[in-house]
């Protein structure tokens, strides 16, 4: 960021997206930027009940079940995070 | 001749007589014709030495009871800050000038000059299990100090009323002893202490002063590291007494005189000093108190035998200017009694006894050795329990540099002092104010920093950067104190607090200076935190002043300081670093520490400190420590309001006995906390006050007076929170008391009475009738009266109470009682009772008022409005409108009579007069209207039309006003002078500058426009329209907004043509302000006679090669697309080429204002089909992701926001994948912000277009969910 950029709306925006989960910076990696997009897809499954039904349809399960697996899955969508090359 | 001699004799006593009564010029005598017959006895002869202070009310000390005057008293203006409702200040905080706090405050609160700053306490968390160090103060010899000062102050109490009876004894027995002048005293002591070749002296000095442990006063005197202050040597109350106090017998007994002291100069004279034993005690023996300390606690025991150097409070002055140190040197009664500068003869005389003292110094061994024969002595062991003073106000005594004995020196020459000019600081310090050079000094020492310790290194590093902080540029100021902050842990609290807060203490402070040092502090303690612990005390007396200033902010400061400080701290030491002062002989100590305590229990939890609070307010041990316990509830209560509803109950209990204490002021302070509990939870928590109730109501019995008054005033908070039942029981119990206090010749008394009056009334169970026959007729014999008009404070009480009453009682019956008084002789009055009609009837409507009182209405409202002469003429004018608007159509009858009274004072040789009737017509115009009244108003619009040559800018703001609203109730076509008249006579008062006139110019203009444009030619328009160009400068935004409007009016009555044209030329002009209210203007000409009219000929602008007319145009865009909504879908495909090269251009501006037009477009158009064209325009904003200048970049954000909303989450994400892993750092930044902007804006929608991510080794990234389909 500049030095002007220190005081205008620009800051105060930043600031805000910085508070929200799933929002990115450019330090992001390619796991974590991953992570937050299955666990946004996931919550959106959940969260439109006709996604969740078509789901449950073709995978033969009840809905209940499809929007536990999807809530398990929420937490390590992606499985461990791979080792840091350098640092 | 033996008849005559008699004769000539009664002659001679005659004249004698009457030259003693004339007041004569050559000699001082009482003039009884001007002072009255009162005799000098009758006079106080001297400042009562220990009177009470009264604490009631804190600040209301020093009122009321002079109140003289007619303006606001000064309880009023000194008004108790309270938390809320300061907007007032907070709208001139801003412009204040920078001020010496001390030069706004009071006496009372010029007291926090008194305080010390004490010195570093023990912290027993830090110690853990370890005794403490006998070199620091611990808790128990603070405690220790505050019990002795008490006991002090008791005693010399007694020995003040002792003294006081026996003068009183004394006169009665006839005996003129009163004779004994302390002067002569003195010298009469001197005298004898040159007899006893000054030994005597000598003890005296070290007495007292010599003592640190037990004596608060050298604490005092010592422990101010502000020589500046102690140079002005007001010592505090308690300690002046004593010295004063000194020749009496009484003190004898008090302190040294024990009766087994063998005193070989004991002289029964009362001579204090030379009675004290100390003469002999120079080698052993010591006075009682002090053996009987050196037995019990040796810790603390300060030697009996004053050690060498003898004065150390002479020794140790820590100042630098002369006088602080002379001022310091010995504690001689001739010195304390010093408020000001020293005389020369007095300087004199110090000095030579400090010149005896310094011979008379204790001997040193070698000198012993000289002395006495080597046989036949023998040198004994000091006691085992001896041990060396290491008392902590000794210590403290030690660190500044010793003046060195006062015998005359040759001062060494500095030649490198400058005598006029400040010095130049070095090193690019900022500039000095001579005040500061106590503080600050050190730095002009040009020493080479390598020679100086690492402490000293310290200290000058800190130094520097107060300075900044306190004296220095802004950039200065903000990186000195962020220095401060970092190093803050390196600096030591010690040494920080020990250079910031005695500059806090700098009389001369202003309240910039102020707010930047509590702001280092606030930092640094963030940093210390629990290393503050030792200087908890320290900081208290520093910042407890703050939560009393007259300033809000200041006592917001002062509440997060001290809240900050209890977080850091933690209860245990804030209690423990506070406790001492609750019972502080000073009220304002224990006002402040009051205030402190509350700030701390709202920042730690009201829950911890309640069993702190039970046992204060429960102290057996004085009443000042009941009453501060009792007054902290009270602060809670105001400090966090409604929060202490959890507490209230618990909070009740722990006060309620104090409501039967013995003590006076107890009792009345718990009524207030009671108050102010109950003001607090309103309009919950009664079961919480069940136990006072009963207390209450008996104690209005038996008291009168103060305590009376508070406890109606508990009454009166709590009597609404109740059912409605026992409310209506409990309120006719009081209001017995009530009436009989309604009388009562107090202020206080009257204003409390009539808040309770009012709060009782408006409870719900009190019914109207009871108020009419019980309550009404006292009422008004009693407070409506003419001399509740003259104080302000008072006048406001009585309306808002009789306007409660009404909403009770009804309209008809205030009325009734009042509207006589319309007509009264006392303009005040007058206005105070129109006050409370306009109030009531504007509550209450007229509905009840009949048609006898409605003459004698509107007669006394006629004379109130014509008989008043003062300026403040709103009152008088807001009533008017208020009745006759309420009383409607029955008004009718009397409207000629009041047209002419108006018309008479519109041709009225005073402006204002004039002013006020054109406002009235305004006011009632509806109503007129109402009242089928046509013709009479017509006839008032041409008589104001007649005056639109009035000179005076407010009164032609007003006549223009009026004309307003009457063309507004009757309508264009029946206006009289008509239209086409009127509105030429307009125009040239449109260029009239006053804001007042032009506001109502353009509003009555734009509503002829609006409404009856026809009546006028197009020619008249036009020209008006040039006139209006010019009132797009006008400073206030309404008058703009006006115009604006009116552009669109006139535009829609004769066509956008040449209005546009008018105003594409103006974009020209050079003034922004003027440029963008003219795009404005387009926008909305644009808008209310459809885009199309207008669009070509904007765009054909946009081809002239200047650069503010083509920002215009584009800014006209912008608004013309942001007013027309979606009608801009039919317009998108014309204007994007225009917009197409304006997002290319090289012209920043051109490009800001070309997104924004873009954003209200894609705004607008969102889901209307046009993706296309807006796809197209997204290609040319995105290359200005990258732009810098912040209004560009909001700009082009904000337009991508827009495509967000028209093309979908989806569209604008594929613009940013490209970026968000690009190799450059600059490039990823802006994309994620992008990305960011855009996921927080729509999550839900990014889901389905996210790219597919192919599973690496172990991971999982894509989503087989997507793909799945039946």
């Amino acid at each position: 960021m500049q030095a002007s950029d220190r005081f205008n709306i620009n800051s105060q925006l930043e600031h805000l997206q910085a508070k929200y989960v799933g929002t990115g910076h450019a330090d992001l990696n390619r796991f974590e930027w991953a992570v937050n997009i299955q666990r946004d897809s996931f919550a959106s499954y959940i969260g439109h009940y006709p996604i969740l039904a078509y789901f449950a349809i073709a995978e033969n399960e009840s809905i209940g079940r499809e929007r536990y697996n999807f809530m398990q899955k929420m937490l390590l969508p992606c499985g461990l995070p791979p080792e840091r090359e350098d640092d | 001749m033996a008849t005559l001699d008699p004769e000539i004799a009664r002659i001679q006593e005659e004249r004698k007589k009457m030259e003693q009564q004339l007041a004569s010029l050559n000699s001082v005598t009482y003039d009884t014709d001007l002072y009255g017959g009162t005799d000098r006895d009758a006079y106080v002869s001297s400042i009562p030495v220990n009177e009470e202070e009264d604490n009631l009310e804190g600040m209301d000390s020093e009122v009321a009871r002079k109140l003289a005057s007619y303006t606001a008293p000064k309880s009023l203006l000194k008004e108790m800050p309270r938390g809320s409702g300061e907007e007032d200040d907070a709208g001139m905080a801003g412009f204040k000038k920078p001020q010496r706090i001390i030069d706004r405050e009071d006496d009372y609160r010029k007291r926090r000059l008194n305080r010390v700053i004490s010195p570093d306490r023990h912290d027993a968390f830090a110690a853990g299990d370890k005794t403490p160090d006998v070199s620091v103060r611990t808790y128990a010899d603070v405690m220790r100090e505050e019990a002795l000062k008490r006991e002090r102050e008791e005693t010399l109490r007694l020995i003040s009323k002792k003294k006081k009876e026996e003068e009183e004894a004394a006169k009665a027995g006839g005996a003129k002893e009163t004779e004994v002048a302390p002067a002569q005293k003195r010298r009469n002591r001197w005298d004898q202490a040159q007899d006893e070749a000054g030994a005597a002296k000598k003890a005296k000095a070290g007495s007292d002063w010599d003592l640190p442990d037990s004596t608060p006063g050298i604490g005092r005197w010592d422990a101010t590291p502000t020589p500046g202050r102690v140079g002005d040597a007001t010592p505090s109350v308690g300690r002046r007494n004593r010295w004063d106090e000194t020749p009496t017998p009484g003190r004898l007994a008090d302190s040294d005189a024990t009766p087994g002291a063998v005193t070989p100069g004991a002289t029964p004279a009362g001579m204090t000093w030379d009675a004290t034993p100390k003469l002999a005690g120079m080698a052993t023996p010591t006075p009682k108190r002090q053996r009987s300390r050196w037995d019990e606690t040796p810790a603390t025991m300060g030697s009996a035998t004053p050690m060498a150097g003898a004065t150390p409070a002479a020794a140790f002055t820590p100042g630098v200017t002369p006088v602080g140190g002379v001022d310091l040197a010995t504690p001689t009664p001739g010195q304390i009694n010093l408020r000001g500068p020293i005389t020369p003869e007095q300087y004199n005389l110090m000095r030579w006894e400090k010149d005896i003292e310094e011979r008379n110094r204790p001997l040193t061994d070698e000198e012993l050795d000289a002395m006495f024969p080597q046989e036949g002595y023998k040198i004994l062991d000091p006691p085992a329990s001896y041990v060396p003073i290491r008392t902590p106000a000794r210590k403290l005594l030690a660190t500044p540099t010793p003046l060195g004995t006062p015998l005359y020196q040759i001062p060494e020459e500095n030649r490198g002092q400058q005598f006029d000019v400040p010095k130049e600081a070095p090193g690019g310090l900022p500039f000095m104010k001579p005040e500061d050079y106590q503080h600050f000094g050190a730095l002009l020492n040009e020493e080479n920093e390598e020679e100086l310790s690492p402490e000293e290194q310290k200290e000058r590093k800190i130094l520097k950067l107060l300075l900044k902080v306190k004296n220095g540029t802004p950039p200065q100021r903000k990186t000195a104190l962020r220095q401060l902050t970092d190093k803050a842990r390196e600096f030591g609290a010690g040494p920080l607090f020990n250079r910031i807060l005695p500059l806090l203490m700098q009389a001369t402070l202003e309240d910039q200076e102020r707010h930047l040092l509590v702001k280092v502090i606030d930092r640094v303690l963030y940093k210390l935190d629990e290393l503050v612990r030792p200087y908890v005390h320290k900081i208290l007396v520093v910042i407890e002043p703050l939560l009393i200033d007259e300033d809000y902010y200041a006592r917001v400061e002062g509440r997060e300081i001290i809240s900050n400080l209890s977080k850091a701290a933690g209860l245990a030491t804030m209690i423990a670093a506070m406790r001492p002062d609750i019972d502080n002989i000073d009220e304002y100590v224990r006002n402040t520490t009051a205030r402190a305590f509350s700030v701390v229990a709202s920042a730690l939890g009201i829950p911890a400190l309640l069993p702190f609070l039970k046992a204060v307010c429960q102290s057996k041990k004085s009443w000042q420590a009941r009453h501060t316990g009792i007054k902290i509830v009270q602060q809670i209560a105001i400090l966090i309001g409604c929060a202490v509803l959890p507490h209230l109950k618990s909070l009740v209990e722990i006060i309620e006995h104090g409501l039967n204490d013995e003590n006076q002021k107890v009792r009345t302070i718990t009524a207030l906390s009671l108050a102010a509990l109950a003001e607090a939870a309103a309009p919950y928590g009664i079961e919480s006050f069940d136990s006072v109730l009963k207390p209450l109501w008996k104690g209005i019995r038996s008291h009168r007076g103060k305590v009376l008054a508070a406890f109606l005033k508990a009454i009166g908070f709590i009597i609404p929170l109740m059912d409605a039942l026992y409310a209506s029981y409990y309120t006719k119990e009081v209001m017995v008391i009530l009436i009989r206090e309604f009388q009562s010749p107090d202020e206080e008394m009257k204003k409390i009475v009539l808040k309770v009056v009012k709060q009782c009334v408006s409870t719900e169970g009190v019914e109207a009738e009871y108020i009419r026959t019980d309550i009404l007729p006292e009422f008004f014999r009693n407070f409506w009266v003419r001399r509740m008009a003259l104080d302000r404070r008072n006048y406001k009480q009585l309306v808002e109470t009789t306007v409660e009453i009404a909403n009770k009682v009804g309209v008809a019956d205030i009325v009734g009682r009042i509207v006589e008084d319309l007509k009264d002789e006392s303009e005040p009055y007058r206005r105070m009772v129109m006050e409370t009609i306009e109030k009531v009837v504007a509550n209450l409507g007229a509905s009840d008022i009949d048609s006898r009182l409605e003459e004698l209405l509107i007669d006394g409202i006629l004379y109130a409005f014509q008989e008043q002469t003062s300026d403040d003429a709103n009152v008088m004018l807001n009533g008017f409108g208020a009745v006759v608007n309420a009383l409607g159509q029955r008004v009718k009858p009397y409207l000629p009579q009041i047209c002419g009274t108006i018309k008479w004072r519109l041709n009225n040789k005073s402006a204002k007069v004039r002013q006020q009737a054109a406002d009235l017509i305004s006011r009632i115009a509806v109503v007129m209207k109402q009242c089928q009244e046509e013709q009479l108003m017509g006839h008032l619009g041409v008589v104001l039309y007649e005056y639109l040559g009035e000179e005076y800018p407010e009164v032609l703001g007003s006549i223009l006003g009026a004309l307003k609203a009457i063309v507004n109730v009757i309508g264009m076509t029946k206006m009289t002078p008509p239209i086409k008249d009127l509105l030429p006579r307009l125009t040239p008062i449109l260029k009239n500058r006053h804001e007042k006139v032009q506001e109502n110019c353009i509003d009555l203009v734009g509503r002829i426009a609006d409404r009856g444009a026809e009546f006028v030619p197009a020619r008249e328009w036009m020209r008006i329209c040039f006139e209006l160009l010019d009132m797009l400068k006008a400073h206030k935004k309404g008058i703009r907004r006006a115009t604006v409007n009116t552009f669109g009016y006139i535009a829609k009555a004769i066509g956008p043509q040449d209005v546009l044209a008018t105003l594409l030329n103006n974009l020209k002009v050079q003034e922004r302000q003027n440029r963008v209210c003219t795009t404005v203007a387009i926008a909305i000409v644009a808008e209310t006679c459809s885009p199309f009219t207008v669009l070509p000929a904007l765009m054909n602008e946009y081809r002239v090669p200047e650069l503010n007319v083509q920002n215009g145009v584009l800014k006209s865009l912008s608004f013309l697309f942001e007013y027309i909504g979606e009608m801009g879908k039919d317009y998108i495909y014309a204007v994007t080429p225009l917009l197409e090269d304006a997002l290319m251009d090289r012209d920043l501006v051109h490009r800001q204002t070309a997104a924004s037009a873009v954003k209200h477009m894609a705004l607008g158009v969102a889901g209307l089909g046009c993706e296309d064209a807006l796809v197209h325009l997204l290609n040319y904003v995105w290359p200005n992701i990258f732009e810098t200048s912040p209004h560009v970049i909001n700009a082009v954000m904000e337009a991508i926001e827009g495509m967000r909303v028209a093309l979908g989450a989806a569209v604008v994400l594929n613009y940013c994948l490209q970026g968000l892993f690009h190799p450059a750092r600059k490039v990823r930044e802006v994309y994620w912000k992008i990305y960011n902007s855009l996921y927080i804006g729509s999550q839900d929608a990014l889901v389905a277009a996210y790219p597919v991510l192919d599973d690496e080794q172990s991971n999982i990234y894509s989503r087989p969910e997507l793909t799945m389909f039946i």
